[in-house]
C-alpha cells in the first residue's frame, strides 16, 4: 500500500467534521445513485463472459484475494485451526487464500494457524455483527483483537446512527477505533442490507473512507441480503473517486451469499471495469466468503482435467 | 493486475447460411431476374446472394398480398389472427440463438445487443400486437375499426429485425397484409422471418418480403396496389416518398432522422447519466435514429462529466462482433463509414476538438473508434446534422430554459434525455422538449406498449402501443397525405 498518508482535500477540511450537518452537506452534496440505472449496468457486467484462460486467471486471483471466513457462536479451536490449514493450502495446486476471517477470541489460534504463510489474520470486533454496544467497550474489542496478532480488523459501523442522520458519532467511532488498531488495517462493514438504498451506500463508503478505512465491506453476512454487485458497483466508484480525488486507494470487500466460482468472477469483472486494475490485487479487493473456496477449486480442477468434480472431493473445513 | 477477457465468440453453427436467397411471396420462396450479394461488415466476407427484387416481382407480391387480404386475412376473426402471432412469437423465442447470430453477421452489431435487445424485443412486438388483434374495438377507434388493405414498408439497417417487428405486427394485429423491403445491405433476418412465417402455417401472401435496393423500395412505395406506406428511415428518402404518396390517396406513416440532446443536469446521478452517455450514443455504433448525439451538460458539472465518460470510453470493448464481450461492433458498411469520416472531417475542420477512445481497429471491415467531440457550437455541422455513427457533440448550458432552447433548436425532434433527480424538473423539460419520446435517467429504452415517433422532420405517426394501431386502421388521422 504505496498509498497510504495520502488525502483529500476534504479530509484537511476540519469544517467538515464539525456536526451532523456539516457532514450531512457534504455527503448528501454527492451525485446521486439512480437504481434502476446502477442495477441495469451490474446486469451488464455479469453477462460478461468469461472463458479458457481469462477463467483460470480469473479463478486463481479469486482464490488469493478470499477472506475464508467462519463466525459463528459454535467455533471452536478445532474448526478455527482447519479452516487455518485450508487456508494455507486449499489443495489441487491453488495459491493460498489471502486472510482467514474469525472472532476476536479465536484469534491466537488463526495466529499460529498460518504464521509464516502471509496469510493474514482478520478478526471482527466492535460488538460484531449489530455493533450494539457502548463505544468504550467496543474499542477495548478491537485493541483485544490487535494484542493477539490480528492483522485486520473487521468493524461494524453504528446504522441506527446513520439512518437518523447521526452521521458524526458514526465519524467519530470509526476514528477511534482506527486509533485502537495500532498498525492493523481496518476493514469498516457498512451492513447494506440494512442502509437499504444506494444512496446510502454511497454515503456511508465516504464517511467511513473520510475517517480512515482501509477497506469497506458491504456486510456481516448475518443480514439478508449480503453483498451484492449493485451495492459492490457503487462501493468500487466511490473508492475510484475517492482515489481521484487524492485520496489514498481503499479496498472494496464484499462479503456474504458470494458461494459460486460464477459470482466470484463476476465481482472480479466488476472491479475491471470500474475501478480497474489496480483493485485486482488481494491488496486492494477481497471477497469474505467460505463455502466459495470449494466451488472455486472445483472449476478449477475441472479447468485442469477435463472433467467435473464433486463435493464428495472437496474437503469440508 | 492486468485482466484480459478471452475471446469468447458466440458459435455462427447455430444458423445454416443458404448461397443464395429468393423472394419470400405468396409464401414461397422463389428467384428473380437478379442477385446482389450481402456482407458482413465486420469481416467484408459474403455471406450469401440475394434476390433484386424488380417492378415485376413487387407487382407479384402485392397482387399476392391482395389476394391474401381479400380472401383470408381481413375476413379472419382477430381472434384468430391473434393465434397466428402468438405462434409467431414464440417461434422467434425458439429460434433466438439463431436470429440474433444471423443479425450480428450482417449487420455488424454486437451479438450482446442482438440476443439482449433485437431479438428479446422482437419476440415482444408480436406478443403485444398479438394480444390486441382480437380487441381493437377496445382501443379507442370505434366499435369495430376496419383495415387499410395491403401495406408497403420499407425498413433500414439498423435493426433490421425489429424494425420488421415494429411493422409486420401491428400491420397483421389490424387485418392488414404486407410486403415488406428490407434493407439493401441487412436482408437475412427478414428472410428467416419468411421462413417462420411458412413454419408457423400463416397464410401464403399475409406477409411478402421483397428484397432489393432503393429501387426496388421506389416501385413498392410508387405501386399503385398499395393502400398505405410505412417507412423507417432517412429524412431525405423520407421527403422523396413523401411526394411519391401525395394526393394518391395511400396512408403514410414515416420514421425518420433524429439528432437528439441527451440533457444531464449538475444534480444528475452522474454514474449513471454516464452509463447514459455512453448507451444513448455507442449503442449500436449509433446507428440509432432516436441516438444521444448531443450532449448538453450543465457547465457547472461540464469538467467533471467529460472526464468521467472519456474514463468510461476507454473500457468500451471494440471488435468481433459474434464475441459476447464486444460492447461496439462494425459500421454497417462502407459507404455509412465514408459519411461518418466525413462529418468528423467537418468536426475537425470547424475547429471542435475530437478524442477517441485508444483502441485498436481490426485490419477488415468497417470501423470507427468511439468518438466525442468537445468546444462544439450549434452551428457546426456536427451539432447539426445526423452522423448516424459512434460519434458524439457535447455542449454546455447555463439553466433549464437554455437547455430547452438548445435541445429543440433542430430540425429534428424523435427523442431527448433528461438526467437530474429532480422530479419537477424532469416534468418541466418533458412538457417543453419538442421530441416524440422523452428518457427520465434512462436512454434508448424501448417497450412495445410505448409509443414511438417524431416530431418536425424526424416524421409522423406513431409505433408501438395504443397510438401505433392507428397507423393501421382505417379511420380519422392514420397520417393521410
Amino acid at each position: 500500500m504505496s498509498h497510504n498518508g495520502l488525502m483529500t482535500p476534504f479530509q484537511s477540511d476540519a469544517s467538515l467534521f464539525q456536526s451532523d450537518a456539516s457532514l450531512r452537506r457534504f455527503l448528501h452534496g454527492l451525485p446521486g445513485v439512480d437504481e434502476v440505472g446502477a442495477r441495469a449496468r451490474a446486469d451488464v457486467l455479469a453477462s460478461r463472459s468469461i472463458k479458457t484462460d481469462s477463467k483460470r486467471q480469473a479463478i486463481d486471483l479469486a482464490i488469493s484475494m478470499i477472506d475464508l471466513t467462519t463466525l459463528e457462536g459454535q467455533d471452536t479451536p478445532g474448526k478455527v485451526r482447519a479452516l487455518c490449514a485450508k487456508a494455507r493450502q486449499p489443495g489441487y495446486g491453488a495459491p493460498p487464500v489471502a486472510a482467514v476471517c474469525i472472532y476476536p477470541d479465536l484469534v491466537p489460534i488463526a495466529v499460529e494457524g498460518v504464521a509464516g504463510t502471509g496469510i493474514k489474520v482478520a478478526s471482527v470486533a466492535t460488538a460484531f455483527p449489530s455493533g450494539r454496544a457502548a463505544l468504550d467497550v467496543k474499542l477495548a474489542d478491537v485493541k483485544s483483537a490487535v494484542a493477539a496478532g490480528a492483522d485486520e480488523v473487521d468493524m461494524v459501523i453504528d446504522r441506527g446512527a446513520f439512518l437518523s442522520g447521526r452521521y458524526l458519532p458514526v465519524y467519530e467511532e470509526i476514528v477511534a477505533v482506527k486509533a485502537s488498531c495500532a498498525d492493523a488495517h481496518l476493514k469498516v462493514i457498512l451492513e447494506t442490507g440494512e442502509l437499504a438504498t444506494l444512496d446510502n451506500v454511497r454515503r456511508a463508503s465516504w464517511l467511513a473512507m473520510l475517517a480512515g478505512a482501509d477497506f469497506i465491506k458491504t456486510s456481516t453476512g448475518k443480514i439478508a441480503p449480503a453483498a451484492t454487485l449493485p451495492v459492490t458497483l457503487v462501493m468500487l466508484e466511490a473508492v475510484r473517486d475517492f482515489a481521484a480525488a487524492g485520496g489514498k486507494r481503499i479496498g472494496v470487500k464484499p462479503a456474504g451469499g458470494i458461494r459460486t466460482e460464477k459470482d466470484a468472477v463476476r465481482y472480479l469483472v466488476l472491479v475491471n471495469e470500474t475501478a480497474g486494475e489496480p483493485w485486482l490485487d488481494p491488496a486492494l479487493f477481497r471477497l469474505g466468503a467460505s463455502s466459495l473456496l470449494n466451488d472455486l477449486l472445483m472449476q478449477r480442477v475441472r479447468m485442469e482435467t477435463g472433467r467435473y468434480s464433486g463435493p464428495d472431493y472437496m474437503t469440508v473445513d | 493486475m492486468r485482466f484480459e477477457y478471452a475471446p469468447a465468440p458466440e458459435s455462427r453453427s447455430v444458423v445454416t447460411l443458404r448461397d443464395s436467397y429468393g423472394l419470400f411471396i405468396g409464401g414461397e420462396f422463389a428467384g428473380g431476374s437478379s442477385v446482389f450479394k450481402t456482407i458482413s461488415p465486420a469481416t467484408e466476407e459474403v455471406l450469401a446472394e440475394v434476390t433484386h427484387g424488380g417492378p415485376e416481382d413487387v407487382d407479384r407480391a402485392v397482387a399476392a398480398a391482395r389476394q391474401a387480404y381479400e380472401r383470408v386475412w381481413s375476413v379472419m376473426p382477430g381472434r384468430d389472427r391473434g393465434k397466428y402471432l402468438f405462434r409467431i412469437a414464440r417461434l422467434i423465442q425458439e429460434r433466438s440463438r439463431e436470429l440474433a447470430v444471423l443479425e450480428t453477421l450482417d449487420n455488424g452489431k454486437p451479438i450482446r445487443e442482438s440476443r439482449d435487445v433485437d431479438v428479446p424485443l422482437t419476440a415482444a412486438h408480436f406478443f403485444y400486437h398479438a394480444g390486441w388483434a382480437d380487441k381493437l374495438g377496445y382501443a379507442g377507434f370505434g366499435p369495430s375499426p376496419r383495415p387499410l388493405g395491403v401495406v408497403g414498408q420499407v425498413i433500414p439497417w439498423n435493426f433490421p429485425l425489429l424494425m420488421l417487428a415494429w411493422k409486420i405486427a401491428p400491420a397483421l394485429a389490424c387485418g392488414n397484409t404486407v410486403v415488406l423491403k428490407p434493407a439493401e445491405t441487412t436482408p437475412l433476418t427478414a428472410l428467416l422471418f419468411g421462413e417462420i412465417c411458412q413454419q408457423a402455417d400463416l397464410p401464403p401472401g399475409v406477409v411478402n418480403i421483397v428484397t432489393g435496393d432503393g429501387s426496388t423500395g421506389h416501385a413498392l412505395v410508387a405501386h399503385p396496389g398499395i393502400d398505405k406506406v410505412a417507412f423507417t428511415g432517412s429524412t431525405e428518402v423520407g421527403r422523396e416518398i413523401a411526394r411519391m404518396c401525395a394526393v394518391s390517396g395511400k396512408r403514410l406513416t414515416l420514421e425518420l432522422g433524429g439528432k437528439a440532446a441527451n440533457v444531464v443536469f449538475d444534480d444528475a446521478p452522474l454514474d449513471q447519466a454516464v452509463e447514459g452517455i455512453i448507451n444513448g450514443i455507442f449503442f449500436n455504433q449509433g446507428h440509432v435514429c432516436c441516438a444521444g448525439s448531443r450532449l448538453l451538460v450543465q457547465e457547472s458539472v461540464a469538467d467533471e462529466v467529460l472526464e468521467a465518460l472519456k474514463r468510461r470510453m476507454t473500457t468500451l470493448r471494440l471488435g468481433d462482433p459474434l464475441d459476447k464481450n464486444t460492447d461496439v461492433g462494425a459500421i454497417n458498411s462502407r459507404a455509412q463509414l465514408d459519411k461518418i469520416t466525413d462529418l468528423v472531417a467537418a468536426g475537425d475542420a470547424e475547429g471542435a476538438q475530437r478524442w477517441a477512445a485508444p483502441c485498436p481497429l481490426p485490419e477488415r471491415g468497417f470501423w470507427f473508434p468511439p468518438t466525442v467531440f468537445t468546444e462544439v457550437s450549434q452551428a457546426h455541422r456536427i451539432a447539426k446534422e445526423e452522423i448516424f455513427g459512434p460519434v458524439l457533440s457535447v455542449l454546455t448550458f447555463r439553466t433549464p430554459a437554455e437547455a430547452v432552447e438548445k435541445a429543440n433548436n433542430t430540425p429534428y425532434g424523435l427523442s431527448a434525455g433528461v438526467w437530474t433527480d429532480k422530479g419537477s424538473l424532469i416534468l418541466w423539460m418533458a412538457s417543453r422538449l419538442r421530441a416524440g419520446v422523452v428518457w427520465a435517467n434512462t436512454f434508448n429504452r424501448f417497450d412495445p406498449a410505448s409509443p414511438f415517433g417524431g416530431y418536425k422532420e424526424s416524421g409522423f405517426g406513431r409505433e408501438g402501443g395504443r397510438h401505433g394501431l392507428e397507423a393501421y386502421l382505417d379511420g380519422p388521422g392514420g397520417g393521410d397525405v
